[in-house]
């Protein structure tokens, strides 16, 4: 029971960074410039390395068959636990990077958590996480910064991208009932205490940005729990194609 | 507007100790990217400890045309070798 | 004394076969430049192109493990266009100049990537066949006159080691699989067998600018001999995977020492060059989607670094 949970709470960690990992690879060999294709790329890669942490954890609670790969791509669609925000779509370089923010502020809020966590593998993959996470707010930081304080054309694309892509920033601090288990046994982060302080970071940053939160933003809530949005399934479909398509062999 | 990211020159420590060495080149509009940028395209394999990033129009070179004038002179300055001067062999660690 | 009766280009030529590198701010003759600019950016477009087969199969990789690889190796094309291109603009020409010679089409790029990438098995066959023929080409390299490119070509094949290794155990792991898998194999070695070949040019009678290249240590072998290198090096590999290389020609030659091998299809090679392949359209098309969808961004973060510098320029005065 207590490996049951503990096992989906690896499953809400590792598929936040899958799915924006996922996402983040298309874009390789498409960036706007030489330089920051590279970094994006780096950013991808630091998130399947830790998804490979987390899912290698599981698998062994799991036990069986089980491997990382397994975990990671032969479940159905509505037992992905990755948010709403880090399954949107590439819509441009401003949407990459309000997507990449949000999701990264949360993240490094999350791993100081976790470094405190009473589970040893945790902790663990947290002190390593930790430093590439330092570096991803850093790296979207000032890319908010330099595309809302930019040109006219900049600041609108980031306005436009960060009003789209906000209303799926409070999914990240809505609880599961997995994670209200985390946060009370000690194991995981309470996401209550932490939303304040993200939302704080959050309008500072933008404020320096010279960006604007929306007012009145309707969140959406549900991809946690397995309802996803629409992107889902073909995120799903070219990410799972080949152990689908050829099941039981070793690659 | 159209302009190009400047080009920055890299240069790395690659453990505390020894110096920073060149190592490349790569654009960035303003020194924090030159920076962000060479950690990602300069140190992905753990190359380095410590980075320096110097835009390349900052950089003064010596003329290679006045090549012989700098630095041929120094060809027959023996005597700032310690090889030039003659001991005899009984002296150790001098 | 002596060299007051040699020209400039006398000169020159002496301190290359004296093993001597040129470098940026050395004189050189204009068409050394020329030469080189041309040479060093299509290298360096082969590696931005290069990485968009390749990019195409990021996000259906069969496996983490795989994925991370195939991510990381990829990137590593981008740094290596990088370093090259950083090379190329060493001798005067401009970013944006390498930009728009790729994109327009004007420049050449390596033939290789026109071809698609349409099975998993391809991510083997390119790491193990394509970067194996870039390998023999750039070790080459490292030894070439001109100081910048020979130093990107250090960087690169140190770089590189792991790329055809990481070809090569795919290719490994699907031959010690399933029938599938060991077909699926052997088709990737079929496509991409005869291009690979290709790679080294065309035969030596057919390459007019070998000779003037072998002067400047732009290239130390001919375009066959890497050839004949590249098949030699090749063949035990292949057997190894216990799959067969598409040349029923294909067989050792005692006497010579080498494998002898079977004829060149030159017309599909020519076709491909002058952007007759199937993929010369679409790859052209991803790069300047790129840089065109790329240029807002590149605008904003020049604006916000001009902008930043004029407040700290207020500050100080």
């Amino acid at each position: 029971m207590l490996q049951e949970k503990l096992y989906n709470y690896l499953l809400h960690l590792g598929d936040n960074s899958m799915i924006l990992g996922q996402r983040l690879g298309e874009l390789c060999g498409h960036g706007p410039e030489l330089e920051t294709d590279i970094a994006l790329t780096n950013i991808s890669l630091d998130l399947f390395g830790q998804v490979r942490n987390y899912f290698q954890a599981a698998a062994q609670l799991k036990g069986g068959d089980a491997t990382e790969d397994s975990i990671a791509m032969l479940r159905y669609e509505h037992e992905y636990r990755n948010t709403y925000l880090v399954e949107q779509p590439n819509e441009d370089f401003a949407h990459v990077i309000a997507r990449q923010f949000f999701f990264d502020v949360y993240h490094q809020l999350v791993l100081r958590e976790l470094m405190k966590s009473k589970n040893e593998t945790l902790v663990a993959i947290a002190n390593k996480s930790i430093k590439e996470v330092d570096y991803h707010v850093d790296f979207s930081s000032t890319w908010i910064k330099r595309l809302g304080d930019g040109t006219e054309v900049s600041h609108a694309k980031m306005q436009t991208a960060v009003d789209t892509l906000w209303r799926y920033s409070m999914e990240l601090f809505k609880a599961t009932d997995t994670e209200i288990w985390a946060a009370e046994s000690g194991v995981g982060a309470d996401l209550d205490k932490l939303k304040p302080i993200y939302l704080e970071r959050v309008s500072a940053l933008l404020e320096e940005a010279t960006l604007q939160l929306p007012e009145n933003t309707v969140f959406q809530y549900g991809a946690k729990t397995g309802m996803h949005s629409e992107n889902m399934g073909f995120i799903l479909a070219e990410f799972q194609y080949m152990q689908r398509a050829y099941p039981n062999m070793k690659w | 507007m159209n302009k190009e990211w400047p080009i920055w020159e890299i240069f790395i420590r690659s453990k505390n100790g020894l110096e920073h060495r060149h190592c490349g080149s790569l654009h960035a509009a303003d020194e924090e990217m030159a920076i962000q940028n060479a950690r990602d395209v300069y140190t992905r394999r753990q190359e380095g400890v410590s980075i320096w990033v110097v835009e390349s129009k900052h950089i003064t070179a010596s003329n290679p045309k006045k090549n012989g004038e700098l630095f041929e002179p120094a060809a027959d300055k023996v005597y700032r070798h310690p090889t030039f001067y003659d001991l005899p062999d009984e002296i150790k660690h001098m | 004394m002596e060299n007051k009766t040699l020209s400039l280009d006398e000169q020159f030529q002496n301190r290359i076969d004296n093993g001597d590198n040129i470098e940026a701010k050395d004189w050189m003759p204009e068409k050394y430049r020329k030469t080189h600019i041309r040479q060093i950016s299509q290298h360096g477009h082969s590696e931005i192109i290069g990485m968009l087969p390749e990019g195409n199969w990021i996000t259906r990789t069969p496996t983490l493990r795989r994925k991370v690889a195939l991510l990381a190796k990829v990137q590593d094309e981008a740094g290596h266009g990088l370093y090259l291109y950083s090379a190329a603009e060493t001798l005067g020409i401009s970013r944006e100049e390498l930009n728009e010679q790729l994109n327009s089409g004007r420049a050449k790029y390596s033939s290789i990537f026109n071809y698609p990438t349409v099975s998993w098995a391809d991510m083997g066959a390119v790491g193990w066949l394509v970067d194996g023929a870039a390998i023999i080409n750039q070790v080459m390299l490292t030894k070439t006159s001109y100081g910048p490119y020979a130093r990107a070509m250090v960087r690169i094949c140190k770089e590189e080691s792991f790329h055809q290794r990481q070809g090569y155990e795919i290719m490994l792991s699907l031959c010690n699989g399933t029938e599938v898998q060991k077909a699926m194999a052997q088709d990737a070695l079929n496509r991409w067998w005869w291009p690979s070949m290709m790679m080294f040019g065309p035969r030596d009678e057919d390459s007019p600018n070998t000779e003037q290249s072998m002067k400047w240590k732009i290239k130390k072998k001919t375009n066959d001999e890497l050839r004949q290198q590249f098949v030699d090096q090749t063949v035990p590999q292949a057997e190894i995977l216990g799959i067969t290389i598409p040349d029923k020609d294909l067989k050792w030659n005692e006497e010579r020492g080498h494998y002898d091998f079977g004829v060149i299809d030159w017309e599909e090679f020519w076709n491909v060059v002058k952007g007759n392949g199937l993929m010369n359209d679409k790859r052209l098309k991803d790069r300047n989607e790129a840089w065109d969808e790329g240029k807002w961004v590149r605008d904003a973060a020049s604006a916000y670094a001009d902008k930043q510098a004029t407040k700290r320029a207020k500050k100080t005065a």
